[in-house]
C-alpha cells in the first residue's frame, strides 16, 4: 500500500522551472533513495512533497489524502522532514530540540509518554549521553542525527530526509541508515532520502530514483539503475559498476584512465 | 546516559526554570518596596509597605494619611509603570527574536522605536497628529510605530515572507525614520528641539495610573496568549520550514506573533519614549540563564526585564537626586557592561 504518491509534481521558481512531471510512490516498509547531480532538483521534490513549496501542477497524496487540503498540523502527524542543515537554535538541549517533535500532538504541557519516546529515539540513535548537552555545542555530525531522532518522536507513516548523511562519517553513515532501513521495516515507514553516496544509497534503499534536470531519468531497483550508462548520462563520469557484493557499487575513474584502471 | 538520569536532568532543568522565575518575581516585589521608598519624603521600606496595603486594603491596614498619599498618588504608579513597560518590552523583544530568528531583532532595530520618535518629533515640532489635545504626542508616536511594524510586514509579504527580509526591512526603516526625526530637529526651535531629544532619552517620568492602566490592560490581554503560543516560537526558532514540517501554519503565526509584538511595544513606547535597550538584551540574559524553550523564557523575559527598568528607573531617580536622569540613559549605562560581561564568560562562547 502506497502511504505516499506523487503524481505529475511540476514546479518553478518564479521563470525558472526545477521540476517536471515527476511521478513515484513509496510504500510502507518501502525506503526509497533519491540520487541525481547538486542543482537536480532533489531538495526542491523534497519541499513540495512536504507541502513548504507550492507546487503549479500535479499532486501529492498523502495517504490517500491530497496533502493541500489537509492541515498543517495533521500533514505533521503523518509527514516528518529532515533537513539538509541541521538546526541550531541557541541555548536549547538536546532532549528539548528532540522534544520538539512532539509538537504536533501537544497542547501546551509535555507528559512522561512524550519523554519517554525522547529517550527512546535518543538511544535508537545514539545520542542518549548527550541528551542534556545544548545543541549549539554539538558537531555537525550528532546535531544530524538529533535531527533524525526529531523526525522519529514525530511518530509518522512517512519521512524525508534530504542529505541526512552528509556530515556523517562513515560508521554514523552506516548505522543511521540502518535505523532508518529498519524502522521502515519493522514499524511500516515509508521512508524518502535524498543521498548524495551512490554507493550506500544502493545499499540501503530498496528503491532508487535518479534525477536529472528535474525529471526522472531512472526509477527501480539498486541494480537496474546503478549501472554505468546512467552514470555516464545522469553525471558525465567514467565509472565502474561491481556486481560481487550483495548490492551493486561503483568505483569512479579519472577521464582516460578506464582501461589501464579497469 | 541510563534512562532516568536523563529525566531526572530535564525534571531538574525545569526545577531550575521554575526557581528562576519564582526567584525574580521574589526580587521583583522587594525591589518594589524598596523603589517607593525612594524620593525625598523619607519613607522607610516598611511605611511603604504599609501604605500600599493600607491603600489596598484600608479596612485591615492604616498608615499615616501624608505616606499613602506619596506613595498611591507620586511613586506607586511609576514604579508599577517601569515594572510593566519593562515586562512588555522584553516580551516583545523576546518574540521578535524568536521568530526572527536573529538575535539583534527588537523593537529599535526594527524601526518600531525610531517611528515612534518621528511620529512624536511631528507632533512637537509641527504640531501634526491624528488625535489632538494632551494625546497628541503620545497618539502619534502610537501611530507611526505600528505604521512602521505594517511597513515591515508589508515589505516582507511582498517579496514572500522570510526573516531576513524583515530584518533588513526593519533596519532601512530605522535609519529613514531616523532621518526624518533629524530633518525635524534641524526645522524646530530650540525649545521644541529640546522637547524632541528629551522625548528621545525615554523616561517613566510621564506616568498616571490611566497610563499605567491601559499598558496593564495590553499586557494581560496579550502576554498569556503569547505564551500559550510557545511551542509555535519554539519551532519558529528551528526555521520556517522546519517550523512548517512540525506544523505551525509558518506566515500566520508570524503575522499573528509579530503584530501582538508591535502592539505591546508601541503601547509602551508612546508613553516612554525610546527605552530600546531592554527589549534586546533581557531575553539574551534570560536565554543565557535558563535556556531556550519559550514556554519559560518569555515569562522570564519579562521579569528580566522588569528588574532591569526598575532598578535603572530607581538609579535614575536617586542618583542625582532631586534630579531625575532619563531612563533610557541609566539602562544602557548599567545594562551594555552587564551584557557584555556575560557575554564574556559565557560558557559556550
Amino acid at each position: 500500500m502506497a502511504l505516499i504518491s506523487v503524481n505529475s509534481l511540476s514546479f518553478a521558481y518564479r521563470d525558472r522551472r526545477v521540476l517536471h512531471g515527476v511521478t513515484f510512490s513509496v510504500d510502507a516498509g518501502e525506503v526509497l533513495g533519491l540520487v541525481g547531480p547538486n542543482g537536480c532538483g532533489k531538495t526542491t521534490l523534497i519541499r513540495c512533497v512536504d507541502g513548504m513549496l507550492s507546487p503549479d501542477g500535479g499532486t501529492v497524496m498523502l495517504d490517500k489524502r491530497e496533502i493541500r487540503t489537509m492541515h498543517r498540523r495533521e500533514v505533521a502527524r503523518a509527514m516528518a522532514y529532515v533537513p539538509q542543515s541541521a538546526g541550531n537554535r541557541t541555548g536549547a538541549t538536546v532532549f528539548e530540540t528532540v522534544l520538539m517533535g512532539r509538537r504536533p500532538y501537544l497542547n501546551w504541557t509535555v507528559n512522561r509518554t512524550d519523554e519517554e519516546k525522547v529517550i527512546a529515539a535518543l538511544d535508537l540513535l545514539d545520542l542518549g549521553d548527550l541528551a542534556l548537552r545544548n545543541v549549539a555545542e554539538l558537531s555537525g555530525g550528532e546535531r544530524q542525527r538529533v535531527m533524525i531522532a526529531r523526525a522519529l518522536v514525530q511518530e509518522t507513516g512517512v519521512i524525508l530526509l534530504d542529505e541526512p548523511t552528509s556530515n556523517l562519517d562513515v560508521c554514523h553513515q552506516m548505522g543511521v541508515m540502518e535505523v532508518l532501513r529498519g524502522l521502515a521495516g519493522e514499524k511500516g515507514l515509508a521512508v524518502v532520502i535524498a543521498l548524495h553516496d551512490l554507493n550506500l544509497a544502493a545499499t540501503y534503499c530498496h528503491r532508487l530514483m535518479v534525477m536529472k534536470a528535474g525529471a526522472v531519468y531512472g526509477y527501480g531497483a539498486p541494480e537496474e539503475v546503478l549501472t554505468e550508462e546512467m552514470l555516464r548520462a545522469v553525471y558525465g563520469i567514467e565509472a565502474v559498476v561491481k556486481r560481487d557484493l550483495s548490492a551493486p557499487y561503483m568505483v569512479p575513474v579519472r577521464p582516460g584512465h578506464l582501461r589501464g584502471g579497469a | 546516559m541510563e534512562q532516568h538520569v536523563v529525566i531526572e536532568g530535564y525534571t531538574r532543568l525545569k526545577k531550575t526554570r521554575a526557581l528562576f522565575i519564582g526567584g525574580l518575581l521574589s526580587a521583583l516585589v522587594i525591589l518594589t518596596g524598596v523603589a517607593v521608598t525612594l524620593g525625598s519624603a523619607g519613607l522607610t521600606v516598611g511605611e511603604s509597605y504599609l501604605a500600599i496595603l493600607a491603600g489596598l486594603f484600608p479596612g485591615f491596614f492604616s498608615a499615616p494619611d501624608l505616606a499613602t498619599t506619596i506613595v498611591w498618588d507620586f511613586r506607586l504608579h511609576r514604579v508599577l509603570f517601569a515594572v510593566s513597560s519593562g515586562f512588555g518590552l522584553a516580551v516583545a523583544g523576546c518574540v521578535m527574536q524568536g521568530i526572527l530568528r536573529n538575535p539583534l531583532a527588537s523593537p529599535f532595530t526594527l524601526g518600531i522605536a525610531s517611528a515612534a520618535a518621528t511620529g512624536a518629533s511631528i507632533a512637537i515640532v509641527l504640531g501634526a497628529g491624528a488625535v489632538g489635545g494632551e494625546y497628541l504626542v503620545i497618539g502619534n508616536a502610537f501611530l507611526f510605530s505600528l505604521l512602521a511594524a505594517l511597513a515591515i510586514y508589508g515589505m516582507a509579504r511582498y517579496r514572500g515572507i522570510g526573516s531576513e527580509t524583515m530584518v533588513l526591512a526593519g533596519i532601512a526603516l530605522m535609519y529613514l525614520f531616523s532621518a526624518v526625526t533629524s530633518l525635524l530637529q534641524y526645522v524646530g526651535s530650540a525649545e521644541q528641539l529640546q522637547a524632541v531629544v528629551f522625548w528621545m532619552f525615554g523616561s517613566v517620568d510621564k506616568s498616571t495610573w490611566p497610563k499605567l492602566g491601559i499598558v496593564a490592560l495590553v499586557l494581560a490581554c496579550t502576554i498569556p496568549y503569547l505564551v500559550y503560543r510557545a511551542w509555535d516560537l519554539n519551532a519558529l526558532a528551528e526555521g520556517d520550514e522546519m517550523a512548517a514540517s512540525l506544523g505551525v501554519p509558518v506566515e500566520r503565526s508570524m503575522a499573528v506573533l509579530m503584530m501582538i509584538a508591535s502592539l505591546i511595544t508601541a503601547v509602551i513606547i508612546c508613553f516612554t519614549g525610546t527605552i530600546g535597550f531592554i527589549g534586546l538584551v533581557a531575553p539574551h540574559i534570560t536565554r543565557m540563564a535558563i535556556g531556550g524553550d519559550f514556554r519559560t523564557l518569555l515569562p522570564a523575559s519579562g521579569l528580566v526585564g522588569a528588574l532591569l527598568l526598575l532598578s535603572a528607573d530607581s538609579i535614575a531617580r536617586s542618583v542625582l537626586a532631586p534630579q531625575i536622569l532619563p531612563v533610557g540613559i541609566v539602562t544602557a549605562f548599567l545594562g551594555v557592561p552587564f551584557f557584555i560581561y556575560l557575554f564574556l564568560h559565557r560558557r559556550d562562547a
